[in-house]
């Protein structure tokens, strides 16, 4: 219940008549009549419907002068709830402290698409803006009413309108309309998710007014963290609940054929719950609930293994029929060119599975109370997992409510969604509340994966060194076996382990950058799943989708063209790049690196350890990043130090610059670890990186000395997304730094000791 | 079989009766209703679930209740208040470290421990200290901030 459901019933006329509570100067003649009726026009006491077209649906003054900002997205650990409440507050003019962002939840809320592709700014931000901005119009014009003043003489200060010229004249939002609700029609794009769009009337500030967008304003919700004030999903309780867990197969695909509820039966509450291939166990405590899963005795049917050996997974990738093949971008004439071409440079890349791997398993709370469902999920799209539970437990969609709670980072697709459906089939079954908690094996072995892959260039160059063909084809698991979310049954754990098939679409991607090759062909293949349904290898979505594979390749590759021309690296980028805002990060990052002009790789090294550098670049939906990375090799253990990164971002214009700095910071450390370190193991039966030995993830002794970022703003221009563009070019800018340093050339990801040890010898 | 067990949790006691194997963290999570510790993985990989016995740092997630015995446990809730800080969560909000935030409490309650034992140490040596600990998000740098800060704070 928010402050401003509370106060809802305070009433209109009691608070217009209110003698000590309305400080309202009425200059000319102006009967109550007027008052009311200019009042009634824009706020009501009954809340319109939860619909897009509702300027109410995202902004409401509540009695005590503050905001709620009704978010339809959810922050995933950036901070992106600080930088909608700075362009809340800016457009409305109001202090950044007075507004709260209220995020994911679906009584509150529209769909907005939930966290999804780096969009929080650029699309749910765009929405709260153009809401705000509508919000302070309107509250102007009723002010200008009530004031008889016009509203361009009219000022808004802290949520203070009065005339610019008598400041005496003044009325505030909260006399206005507090603790009431906006009657304000929209006019809404009739889409939902992240295209949803519905701008007022009003126009947004001139950025050159901004004075809360652009400021480094801190994160409120760090204090209630570390004084342990804030909970978590997995610190939700309710009433009568109990604890679940769930229990997976060692055979991918096996199904239970006998269970014996009898050997948990002294375990306090400890019930079975059993349909088809979906498996779980509740008890009154969580300790019991773990303890019930150990001990359940199972019979699994005899499936059989489902996938290849490890070793020949890039071969299996190769040899594949392809289900999907497209080309998304061609120009020229590629056959004719590369027939032309003095010499050509072919390069094979290779990326593996990786795992969300969040910091803690997923954990969801679902309770179905007299024909209410409510459920607490840490899942990026609470909208979705709304649909998906109505699906699942056959419920009308308005009976279901799933609230976002900070949970275990996400990145994607992980398994949150899973975890919450799983959990209504539980709490479904046993008729009461059900806390369920994934295991560590479970976070690990089972989330969507994101999907293994293969990458190959081919470029023709002319005797002069020009790239005269250019080709460059990926080909791999699809990035949607499971979609984004969890509204289908078809993309869930428990719908799978419930007799519904996975349905896998077809998802890849081509590298996004601006290299002007007059013959250029960018295309991609997806292959079929390797188990139709309940796999631990399901790809989906991680933390930007494909493009750490697409860009490793991509831009590996571009040096290895460089180096076969005797080029240097970012001279050669720039010979073919002439995109003004492409050639200016990567010549930002260059400066501030110091970069040295010359081709890799060095060749006055000798010794153990040898140091380089390397760059790349790519875009991302209309952001632009380049990175300069510099690193370190024992060439005797293998061992990588990516020591240094300077990074150039553009991302058009900045909200909040320390927020910023972070999350790109985020991205880099996370790049590296996936680079260095990450991949899914498996072997015939099941996936076997289950934990943090067997998934290993950077650690704090693997730290870059420097990360420094130089930001490049466009105020003048709409922002773009920050969340993921710059983890895309991570792993290529190691990989040329490790070229630079050794003459060696490794294309395949992670790039663990031994690996490198080998590549070196 | 249960048994009756009493806890001093940040200087106060609580008798539950649960299963001497059960792991520390469900007792303080579940009986006592503490929100701090964190499940990350149970098996003492990650650091999550950290809090001090007499003022060690231990995996409350593979610790047994029976193996706690008379030690006086803290929690990240028993380390400092928003009144009376420790200078890890002074640290922790000037330098706005966390992304999700579920690994603070293992970063804080290692580094406390180390912190309270070692004054002035160098990067390498905090480094070597933490080693034990994940953050996903990727947010060491601004860890090693704080972290540093503190310890500067400490003197």
């Amino acid at each position: 219940m928010t402050k401003f459901e509370k106060t809802s019933s305070f009433s209109r006329r009691s608070l217009l008549l209110g003698g000590g509570a309305l400080v309202v100067s009425i200059g000319a003649a102006i009967s109550l009549e007027t008052v009311l009726s200019i009042g009634q026009a824009y706020a009501q006491g009954a809340k319109p419907p939860l619909t897009p077209d509702q300027l109410s649906s995202y902004i409401a003054v509540n009695a005590d002068g503050s905001v709620s900002a009704y978010f339809g997205k959810m922050d995933m650990g950036h901070g992106l709830h600080v930088a909608i409440g700075q362009m809340v507050a800016e457009e409305l003019d109001v202090p950044f402290k007075a507004v709260k962002v209220i995020m994911g939840d679906t009584a509150t809320s529209v769909n907005q698409g939930g966290a999804s592709g780096s969009t929080g700014i650029q699309f749910g931000g765009k929405q709260m803006r153009m809401a705000a901005a509508e919000a302070r119009r309107v509250l102007v014009e009723m002010a200008a009413g009530l004031l008889s003043v016009p509203a361009d003489k009219l000022t808004v200060n802290d949520g203070m309108v009065s005339a610019t010229e008598d400041k005496s004249k003044r009325i505030s939002y909260a006399q206005m309309i507090g603790g009431k609700y906006f009657n304000v029609q929209l006019d809404w794009n009739k889409q939902y998710g992240n295209p949803l769009y519905a701008p007022g009337k009003a126009q947004p500030k001139n950025p050159k007014d901004h004075k809360i967008v652009g400021q480094p304003i801190k994160r409120e919700d760090v204090a209630p963290k570390v004084f342990c004030q804030e909970d978590y999903c997995t610190d939700v309780k309710v009433p009568g609940m109990v604890h679940g867990r769930m229990i997976r197969p060692d055979v991918a695909g096996s199904v239970p054929v006998k269970v014996d509820e009898a050997s948990i039966k002294d375990i306090p509450g400890a019930r079975v719950v059993w349909d088809k291939g979906f498996l779980g166990v509740v008890a009154d405590k969580e300790w019991g609930a773990i303890q019930a899963a150990a001990k359940l005795k199972v019979e699994w049917s005899q499936a059989q293994p489902p996938f290849p050996e490890q070793a020949t997974l890039y071969d299996h990738i190769r040899k594949a029929t392809a289900r999907k093949s497209q080309v998304d971008k061609e120009n020229g004439n590629v056959d004719e060119a590369f027939k032309s071409a003095a010499k050509v440079i072919e390069a094979e890349y290779e990326w593996p599975f990786q795992s969300h791997a969040s910091m803690g398993p997923a954990c969801a709370l679902v309770e179905i109370k007299d024909g209410n469902v409510t459920c607490w999920s840490g899942t990026q799209k609470s909208h979705f997992v709304q649909q998906g539970l109505a699906a699942t437990l056959g419920m009308p969609l308005d009976k279901v409510r799933v609230i976002f709670k900070t949970s275990p980072g996400s990145y994607g697709r992980n398994d949150a969604d899973d975890c919450a459906m799983d959990a209504g089939v539980l709490a479904k079954a046993v008729g009461k509340p059900v806390r369920l908690q994934y295991t560590r094996e479970e976070g690990t072995g089972w989330d969507p994966k994101g999907p293994a892959s293969i990458h190959k260039a081919r470029a023709g160059v002319d005797a002069s060194g020009k790239v005269v063909a250019y080709e460059f084809i990926s080909k791999g698991f699809s990035r949607v076996d499971v979609g984004t979310n969890g509204s289908k049954p078809l993309d869930t754990l428990a719908g799978h382990t419930q007799g519904v098939a996975l349905k896998s679409g077809d998802g890849f991607g081509v590298p996004a950058e601006s290299y002007a090759f007059d013959h250029k062909r960018m295309g991609w293949e997806t292959i079929p799943p390797l188990l139709d349904r309940s796999s631990p290898l399901r790809s989906a979505h991680l933390r930007d989708p494909v493009g750490p594979q697409i860009h490793f390749a991509s831009e590996s590759f571009i040096d290895e063209v460089a180096a076969a021309v005797n080029a240097d690296p970012i001279e050669f980028r720039l010979r073919h790049i002439k995109e003004p805002r492409d050639v200016a990060v990567i010549k930002a990052a260059a400066e501030k690196a110091k970069w040295d002009t010359r081709p890799s790789p060095r060749k006055d090294q000798t010794g153990a350890k040898v140091s380089g550098r390397g760059i790349a670049y790519s875009q991302r939906n209309g952001t632009r990043v380049a990175i300069v990375a510099e690193v370190d090799i024992d060439r005797a253990s293998g061992k990588i130090f990516a020591r240094k990164f300077t990074v150039a971002h553009d991302c058009g214009q900045i909200i909040n610059p320390d927020g910023l700095v972070k999350c790109i910071e985020g991205n880099i450390v996370q790049g590296i670890s996936r680079t260095l370190w990450e991949e899914v193991t498996f072997d015939r039966k099941s996936v076997t990186s289950v934990d943090w030995i067997s998934y290993p993830i950077l650690d704090i002794t693997e730290t870059p000395a420097e990360v420094n970022v130089v930001l490049i703003n466009h105020p003048e221009l709409p922002p773009t997304g920050a969340g993921e563009p710059s983890i895309r070019p991570v792993a290529a800018a190691i990989a040329n730094a490790i070229f630079d340093a050794t003459g060696v050339r490794i294309r395949r990801v992670p790039f663990s000791p031994d690996r490198v040890k080998a590549a070196l010898s | 079989m249960s048994q009756k067990f009493t806890l001093t949790v940040n200087g106060q006691a609580h008798t539950i009766e649960a299963d001497p194997d059960m792991p520390l963290l469900y007792a303080l999570r579940d009986d006592i209703g503490l929100n701090n510790p964190k499940f990350g993985c149970g098996l003492a990989q990650c650091g999550a679930c950290t809090v001090h016995l007499d003022g060690q740092p231990t995996r409350s997630c593979a610790t047994p209740l029976s193996a706690v015995g008379k030690a006086k446990i803290t929690t990240l809730a028993g380390l400092g208040t928003p009144e009376k800080p420790h200078p890890l969560q002074t640290a922790y909000i000037e330098e706005q470290v966390p992304q999700c935030g579920y690994c603070i409490n293992g970063w804080i309650m290692t580094a406390a421990a180390f912190l309270s034992d070692k004054k002035k140490p160098s990067e390498a040596e905090i480094k070597d200290a933490l080693s034990g600990v994940k953050c996903r998000c990727g947010t060491h740098i601004s860890i090693l901030k704080a972290v540093k800060r503190a310890a500067t704070m400490m003197g």
